[in-house]
């Protein structure tokens, strides 16, 4: 009897080893040396940025309503042809709780200027100088969105060009 | 049947070669063989028990000496086919985010049909396959189980020798001897004292000696492969999210940004520097090498200056605060908070400013100079004479036209290109002027052109952000591996047994791990000291022979 | 006088000292009649006083030159070469004084002798240290890992003794006809330091313009007369010999070329040889292996890859792996030179493995040495030549 529980546990011993150390290989070859990313659902970083009229915008001033955010650069084909909707929808949105952010990456002031002139864009065009934000929201491809809702927390990563009813349907979405 | 009872009355496990205490052979191979088979110590390992289920049968598999080896020697040769062309890594693909078509059109173009073979069987990535990383797991596996099968039995068997062995132990012993002493106790007394005089553990009992040295270099593998296992599973844990940082950055001359991957961190470029050698600094054998292989590189720094966001600021608000100044040097990284900032790479002379003078094209009167900073240009520049230039457009790398507007492909000034106002007290209403490279559009005839007068150019440093928290693991893991190997390696366990046999007789028995040359000058130390009999190294039949020659001739 | 001059003159003595030693300790394995006069033999005693010396002026060689340029002397193709022979001769003194063997200083000295006159081979001048190689670390990696080789090839020193002394030459086999080939590899070595040094001698130049294989233009200088050529070569020194073949651009026609000339140089002198004795040349050699002890060779080769491993470990990837995390900010990045490291470690771990559990000793032990020492020359040659890499400025 003693000896027939000392084989079972060894049995399990060994096979609570093998299927570890399997464990162990199978993560070996799924994990990609990599950085901690933001995810949907995580808290999206509070920042602090200057607009093109010297105002300080922060994320959290907008706790309680919905934030579009969006990263973009004006060599960018996508991010011009998507900011016309935005700016199409961004009155009507505003009114509904949700704020439009657009986060230029680093460029000139004044080239910054001109292209919001060019495309009458009246939502507050931030410039992110240090890169510090574009780091912190761990931005790869232009133009990237971050859908926020009244929470702070992320609910959509968008890393591509939107359609216009994209944006309305998103923007609907984070409504408070 | 699990058990093997020895005429020694010890029990031994089943699959026991050598009695673990007086070491009788047990099986009938050893005792049918000449010299028996001491690693080990004839102990069973552990996984000859049982070979039933599927998982013992695994367990088996990888406790085989032979399946490890054969696995090492499979790394072996994947290793080394993954040389055969240069991996993925440093293939010069030119984008940064390539495709794998690019990929596959460069081996292709480089090597042919053997390029695209290699591409094709996965081999130009070798050491990021699965396959291989499969390889590597099972060569853990393997030194995990090996190990742990084999120790525990060896250190049992170690434990309970006893002092006296069976004769037919001795017997099958590599460096036996017998023969008939004056007297057996003295030799016995004086073969103790000599012993001990080499460091040798004696225990003395019942007219027999067991002297032993060293049995800790016994352990050396098993530590050894400790090591390895914690080695393993330092490069196992970089999968996970935060224990591994490894990011690139390019840094302007002038430049304040953030540091890639490393949140919170900001640096400052203040200067790039690249010094060769030349033949008045550098010392005067170095000329001759100078001479033959042109200039070489002595020295890529950049000066910076790392910032640290204030406790509570938020990103983006520029509310840094001074950390450090440091110039980073090729094998000199910054270094801070777990982090490491290398020098790796550069670029010179990147379009830092553009010097501008407003000129009538007429008589070639100039309005004066302007500059434009690049990554920072005014909207007006006021010249002498009330004349002024506005800076309408600004595209930092003109890539033509496309549907009627001037596009950039880049923000980077490699192509810079401009829209200017003209006003002057003449033509109070200005005149608008596109001026590229080389290149001046105007919509009508104008009075005025804006011309380049001269460029400023900054370096742009290349910075690699490592954050590695497995270091000191592995770091662990290479220092017991050392300690291990060297156990293993520098020590041999010796053991010299000495006990009377029937009228008179003495048999001494020896055995080592490693290096017989050194165990057999000790015991001839010990046979001189206390007249025991001859023995014989039955492995080595030349010096015997030689020793006969010798005394014959 | 400056102390780079004193320096080579130095190694020129070393050079010939181990020649000299060389022959003595061939005396002292011929006048050997049993094993007592074999250990203790006058002409051994003489023979390992002369490699002694000559190692001091190999020292004084690397020290002289290591205060000349600032740095230690390994940076280099010529400098490493040399200093692992220097440390080969280094670990022989060790074994000597442990085994007393004559016969291994008979085989051991000619291989160093070989490596230094192949070392010789290349650019001699001292050079400055790139960014990358400004590191204390240059010095104790590159030291340690030639010093862990060097005690490795004494393994293959011995095996090679042991095999020849052990194969049976009168019978065809396997074995018999890969010591002949080992034999005719040494013989391809010679070839190479031959031919080369004749050509440099008459101060032979061909230079080329040619395409690389990035496209880029580049240009080469051939030292001997060019066979092949390289991508769309176009010679720019007059009277040259034309290549028989242009090379597509992922082959170097200057290496081909050189390898193709000691082949055929080394062929030639192989076959004059085997004309002359009139027997294989392992066969020939053989008679100078016989007085070994085969139980002392095998334990000397087991025992010096279990001094040697440790070393090679520590130097060749541990210190390596904490150099390269300074320098290139990897401590591991699977370049062809880094993984050859590993591969040798692999390798000499199966060694070890098969000798303690598996039993492998004698011949088969013997040959796994040889193939070590050639896995090592095949890191230290091929991989600098062929597979480019970070460690290519060994060139």
């Amino acid at each position: 009897m003693a000896k027939a529980n000392k084989k079972t546990k060894r049995l399990i011993i060994r096979a609570v080893v093998l299927i570890l150390l399997a464990l162990a290989i199978i993560f070996s070859i799924v994990s990609k040396d990599k950085v901690k990313v933001l995810e949907v659902g995580d808290k999206a970083p509070d920042f602090e940025l200057v607009d093109l009229e010297g105002n300080k915008h922060r994320l959290s001033d907008y706790e309680g309503q919905g934030v579009f955010l969006n990263f973009w650069g004006t060599w960018c084909p996508p991010c011009k042809k998507e900011m016309p909707y935005i700016e199409d929808y961004y009155k009507e949105f505003t009114d509904k709780g949700v704020h439009v952010l657009s986060v230029n990456v680093g460029e000139p002031k004044l080239k910054v200027e001109s292209f919001r002139n060019q495309y009458d864009l009246t939502f507050p065009v931030l410039i992110d100088k240090t890169k510090d934000v574009k780091e912190a929201y761990n931005i790869q491809p232009l133009p990237t969105t971050f859908l926020i809702d009244k929470n702070g927390k992320i609910v959509k990563i968008l890393k591509s060009e939107m359609s216009k009813e994209e944006i309305k349907s998103y923007m609907e979405s984070i409504q408070p | 049947m699990s058990k093997i009872k020895c005429q020694c009355g010890h029990e031994n496990p089943f699959g026991t070669v050598l009695c673990e205490a007086c070491g009788r052979p047990l099986t009938e191979e050893a005792e049918k063989s000449q010299v028996v088979d001491m690693r080990y110590e004839g102990s069973a390992r552990r996984s000859q028990t049982y070979n039933k289920s599927i998982i013992d049968k695994i367990w088996n598999f990888f406790s085989s000496v032979k399946v490890g080896v054969s696995i090492i020697v499979a790394v072996l040769v994947t290793s080394a086919i993954g040389t055969i062309f240069p991996q993925k890594l440093y293939a010069p693909v030119t984008s940064v985010n390539a495709t794998d078509a690019e990929y596959l059109a460069y081996y292709e173009k480089t090597y042919s049909f053997f390029g695209t073979l290699y591409y094709k069987l996965g081999f130009y990535d070798m050491y990021n396959s699965w396959w291989f990383k499969i390889l590597i797991g099972m060569l853990g596996t393997s030194i995990i189980i090996a190990s742990v099968d084999r120790v525990v039995p060896l250190y049992k068997s170690l434990k309970k020798q006893r002092t006296k062995r069976h004769v037919s132990f001795m017997k099958r012993q590599r460096i036996f001897g017998e023969g008939k002493a004056a007297d057996p106790d003295e030799s016995l007394m004086k073969a103790e004292a000599a012993l001990k005089e080499m460091k040798y553990n004696v225990k003395m009992e019942d007219g027999a000696i067991l002297a032993e040295k060293n049995r800790f270099s016994r352990w050396g593998p098993y530590v050894n492969h400790t090591g390895l296992i914690i080695f393993l599973f330092g490069v196992l844990l970089r999968g996970i999210p935060g224990f591994y940082v490894d990011e690139t950055m390019w840094i302007r001359e002038g430049e304040l940004r953030n540091v890639t991957g490393a949140p919170g961190y900001f640096l400052k470029s203040k200067d790039f520097k690249l010094e060769t050698y030349t033949k008045e600094d550098a010392n005067a054998v170095f000329g001759e090498a100078l001479d033959r292989n042109g200039p070489i590189v002595k020295n890529f720094q950049t000066d910076v200056t790392l910032y640290k966001e204030k406790e509570g600021s938020l990103p983006g608000s520029e509310d840094l605060e001074y950390v450090k100044d440091y110039s980073i040097v090729v094998n000199k990284p910054l270094k801070f908070d777990g982090y490491n900032v290398f020098q790796m790479d550069y670029r010179l002379s990147e379009l830092k400013s553009m010097t501008m003078q407003l000129i009538e094209k007429s008589t070639d009167k100039s309005f004066g100079e302007f500059t434009i900073e690049l990554d920072d240009p005014k909207g007006t520049y006021e010249l002498d004479n009330g004349a002024k230039v506005e800076l309408l457009e600004y595209y930092a790398d003109y890539d033509g036209i496309k549907d009627g507007e001037p596009v950039s492909k880049s923000p980077i000034p490699n192509n810079p290109a401009f829209i200017f106002k003209m006003t002057t007290p003449e033509k109070p209403k200005g005149e608008k002027s596109f001026v590229a490279i080389q290149q001046t559009l105007e919509t009508e005839e104008n009075a005025y052109k804006v011309k380049f007068v001269s460029a400023d150019t900054r370096d742009i440093s290349g910075f690699t952000i490592r954050k590695d928290k497995t270091l000191y693991i592995l770091l662990l893991g290479g220092i017991i591996f050392m300690i291990g190997v060297i156990m293993g390696s520098y020590w041999n366990h010796r053991r010299i047994w000495i006990q009377k046999g029937a009228d008179q007789q003495l048999l001494v028995a020896a055995h080592t791990n490693k290096n017989w040359f050194s165990l057999k000058k000790e015991l001839n130390a010990v046979k001189d000291a206390s007249e025991l009999p001859a023995y014989m190294d039955r492995q080595d039949k030349e010096s015997k022979d030689e020793r006969q020659e010798g005394a014959e001739s | 006088m400056g102390l780079a001059n004193i320096s080579a003159t130095l190694l020129e003595i070393s050079f010939i000292a181990y020649l000299v030693a060389t022959a003595f300790f061939g005396g002292a394995v011929k006048g050997a009649k049993s094993e007592a006069t074999y250990r203790n033999n006058k002409w051994g005693t003489i023979g390992i006083s002369i490699t002694i010396i000559g190692f001091l002026t190999h020292v004084g060689y690397f020290i002289t030159r290591w205060i000349a340029g600032g740095h230690a002397p390994v940076s280099n193709m010529f400098e490493f070469t040399t200093a692992f022979g220097m440390m080969l001769v280094g670990a022989f003194i060790l074994i000597f004084f442990l085994y007393r063997t004559p016969s291994l200083g008979l085989f051991a000295l000619p291989i160093a002798i070989l490596i230094i006159a192949y070392a010789s081979m290349f650019p001699k001048e001292v050079t400055p240290l790139i960014p990358a190689l400004q590191s204390h670390w240059l010095t104790i990696h590159v030291i340690t890992a030639a010093l862990g080789e060097s005690i490795l090839a004494i393994s293959a020193v011995a095996g090679l003794i042991y095999l020849l002394k052990n194969i049976d030459m009168s019978k065809k086999s396997r074995q018999r006809f890969w010591i002949e080939f080992v034999m005719f590899v040494i013989m391809l070595v010679i070839g190479f330091v031959l031919s080369s040094s004749t050509f440099k001698l008459a101060g032979y130049e061909a230079e080329f313009d040619y395409i690389d294989k990035n496209d880029k233009p580049a240009s080469i200088t051939y030292n001997y007369p060019p066979l092949f050529g390289m991508n769309e070569s176009v010679a720019k020194s007059p009277d040259t010999m034309k290549p028989w073949v242009e090379l597509p651009a992922i082959l170097n026609g200057k290496t081909l070329t050189t390898f193709v000339w000691s082949l055929f140089i080394g062929s030639i002198l192989y076959v004059l040889l085997r004309l002359i004795v009139r027997k294989r040349l392992a066969e020939f050699v053989q008679p100078l292996a016989k007085r070994a002890n085969s139980q002392l060779m095998d334990e000397i080769g087991y025992r010096s890859v279990l001094i040697g491993f440790p070393v090679f470990t520590l130097g060749a990837l541990i210190f390596a792996m904490i150099w390269a995390h300074e320098a290139w900010s990897r401590f591991w990045g699977w370049d062809p030179k880094e993984v050859w490291a590993l591969i040798t470690w692999l390798f000499y771990a199966a060694f070890l493995h098969l000798r303690l559990s598996r039993g492998w000793e004698g011949k088969n032990s013997a040959w796994l040495a040889v193939i070590g020492f050639i896995i090592i020359m095949f890191n230290l040659i091929f991989v600098n030549f062929i597979l480019a890499g970070l460690h290519s400025y060994a060139k």
